[in-house]
């Protein structure tokens, strides 16, 4: 089993772990953050799953149905500039890493304005992964910050754990408004109660309400696009967001 | 903007009925005063007061006069509420506090009356939301009984001269301790804390003063924990009024230029700790 990557292009190690994919973006409202600082603020622990052409970053919530509850891919060629992956066996060509992503947040962060970052699966007394960030220095001899972040190596008989959400079969799916005013919406939302209704339906229409015994809001938006496919189905509200190169995929059970 | 909503059917007219083309008028004036989660508004038609208090000493008023709405309907001589005001701010700025240039929160705001909840009508981009908060029975509320006769000392200070000092008063100090004096030092800040005690004079000619009518030496000190939440009202007004009265009670006037260059006021009232009226330099 050996894994090593390199990233040299700042704005691809920007776009993976922190910063804002510099360019011209086609829709700035949906810009994501690093994928790994989002990563980091949904889950405490997942689960990275390293194939030869692609990284998954999978939270596997046992209380939610049992099922997968996000699951985010990545395509290694649009952020590394070398990867070279040898998985667990010639048939199982893959790794299984469990790890705490604000670990690999933190580290990365120490890459704001560095030459390369290299990052390594090594086992000198448990399994890490090395992130070496090598950073200018006014000498001709380059700085070198090296961060060692256990992780846990996931035996092949869990793998099915993991395996990719089939689609269920859906009722209505419809495009997100821009996500700067859902997300304030949720966020005062989320002061004012702990449960919020999700409707939506094929004319492009989408409701969030909350109802307590104080107060009552209900925001509705219309004029949303209804893609050709399906994503609410009324036990599991399935987001997807999608990105050039990042797929995003969440899942959130319903309460009732 | 015009709102893309329909105000509700009614059989029944509203009590009170208004309309703002841009919420963050009321908004930034109530959260100058939201240093408890409950309010009494109070609207008859010269426009909108609401009121907070605490510990029975201080007491906060947001007015927003009738003319700063497009529309302000009272249909009775006065009608009062009493609402969190926690959950009405959150709903006032559910599209979020900081918008792009030239895009603002649309508000229609309805009151059926006794018992009925506060139905706020906010849209933005075409996203409408609809709150609707329920009301409480009104509390009383103190009467500090200031009007110009009763008072004896007043200053009118430009609020950016005040502003850091509130910014930086010390918290280790229990009260505020307020001089207005004919004479030196005219007005002085003062905090007694855990370092020791710091004093900020204010000459009478300083170019920050407005105006100056100081007709006896008073001392008075205040609860500093009661009039920290004074400091987002200076940080939003452009001149702040000083005044006491014979019993040592305080009134803060906060003048505020909101978005548009309309004038608003806060007022803050706050009984003193001690009463210390001899003269003490």
């Amino acid at each position: 089993m050996r894994f090593r990557a390199k990233i040299v292009d700042l704005a691809c190690l920007n776009h993976f772990s922190r910063g804002v994919w510099s360019g011209s973006p086609r829709n700035a409202a949906l810009l994501p953050p690093g994928v790994i600082n989002t990563i980091a603020k949904l889950a405490k622990a997942c689960t990275l799953r390293l194939t030869v052409s692609k990284l998954y970053f999978i939270l596997s919530d046992k209380v939610a149905n049992g099922g997968v509850s996000m699951w985010c891919e990545l395509c290694q060629g649009n952020f590394f500039d070398e990867f070279q992956m040898e998985g667990v066996a010639a048939e199982h060509n893959e790794i299984y890493l469990e790890l705490v992503p604000e670990n690999l947040s933190r580290a990365l962060r120490t890459a704001q304005s560095a030459k390369a970052v290299k990052i390594k699966l090594t086992n000198k007394h448990c399994p890490c992964l090395r992130v070496a960030v090598e950073l200018p220095s006014l000498s001709s001899s380059s700085r070198i910050v090296t961060h060692d972040i256990p992780v846990g190596v996931i035996p092949r008989r869990l793998w099915n754990d993991f395996r990719e959400p089939s689609v269920p079969d859906f009722d209505v799916s419809i495009y997100l408004p821009a996500l700067k005013t859902m997300k304030s919406v949720v966020e005062r939302m989320k002061n004012l109660s702990s449960s919020i209704v999700i409707e939506a339906n094929l004319s492009g229409e989408m409701n969030l309400k909350i109802e307590t015994d104080l107060v009552s809001v209900t925001t509705h938006f219309k004029d949303l696009g209804n893609p050709p496919w399906d994503i609410v189905s009324n036990r599991i509200v399935h987001f997807i967001l999608l990105h050039e190169d990042v797929s995003l995929q969440y899942f959130i059970p319903a309460l009732a | 903007m015009p709102l893309c909503t329909q105000p509700p059917a009614s059989g029944e007219p509203y009590v009170l009925a208004a309309s703002l083309d841009n919420a963050r008028h009321l908004s930034s004036l109530l959260r100058a005063v939201h240093f408890q989660d409950h309010a009494t508004c109070f609207a008859t038609a010269n426009g909108l007061r609401v009121t907070v208090e605490d510990a029975k000493c201080i007491q906060a008023n947001a007015f927003v006069q009738a003319e700063i709405f497009q529309e302000f309907a009272v249909q009775e001589e006065s009608v009062t509420f009493r609402i969190n005001l926690s959950v009405l701010l959150d709903c006032l700025t559910i599209f979020g506090t900081t918008s792009l240039p030239g895009t603002s929160t649309a508000l229609r705001m309805c009151y059926r009356g006794y018992g009925y909840p506060l139905m706020l009508f906010l849209e933005e981009g075409g996203v409408v939301t609809v709150c609707k908060i329920n009301t409480q029975e009104p509390e009383d509320l103190l009467d500090f009984d200031f009007c110009s006769t009763k008072v004896v000392n007043k200053i009118i200070l430009q609020s950016e001269g005040l502003r850091e000092a509130f910014a930086e008063l010390d918290m280790t100090s229990e009260v505020l301790q307020i001089i207005m004096s004919p004479d030196k030092p005219y007005f002085r800040l003062s905090t007694f804390g855990n370092a020791g005690s710091a004093h900020l004079d204010y000459p009478r000619d300083s170019d920050l003063m407005e105006a100056f009518q100081c007709n006896q030496t008073q001392t008075n000190r205040y609860k500093i924990s009661l009039l920290k939440p004074s400091a987002k009202a200076l940080a939003l007004s452009c001149k702040v009024s000083i005044r006491t009265n014979a019993q040592g009670f305080l009134s803060l006037q906060y003048m505020i230029r909101n978005e548009d260059g309309q004038i608003c006021f806060v007022e803050y009232y706050c009984c003193p700790d001690e009463d210390i009226t001899e003269a003490e330099l």
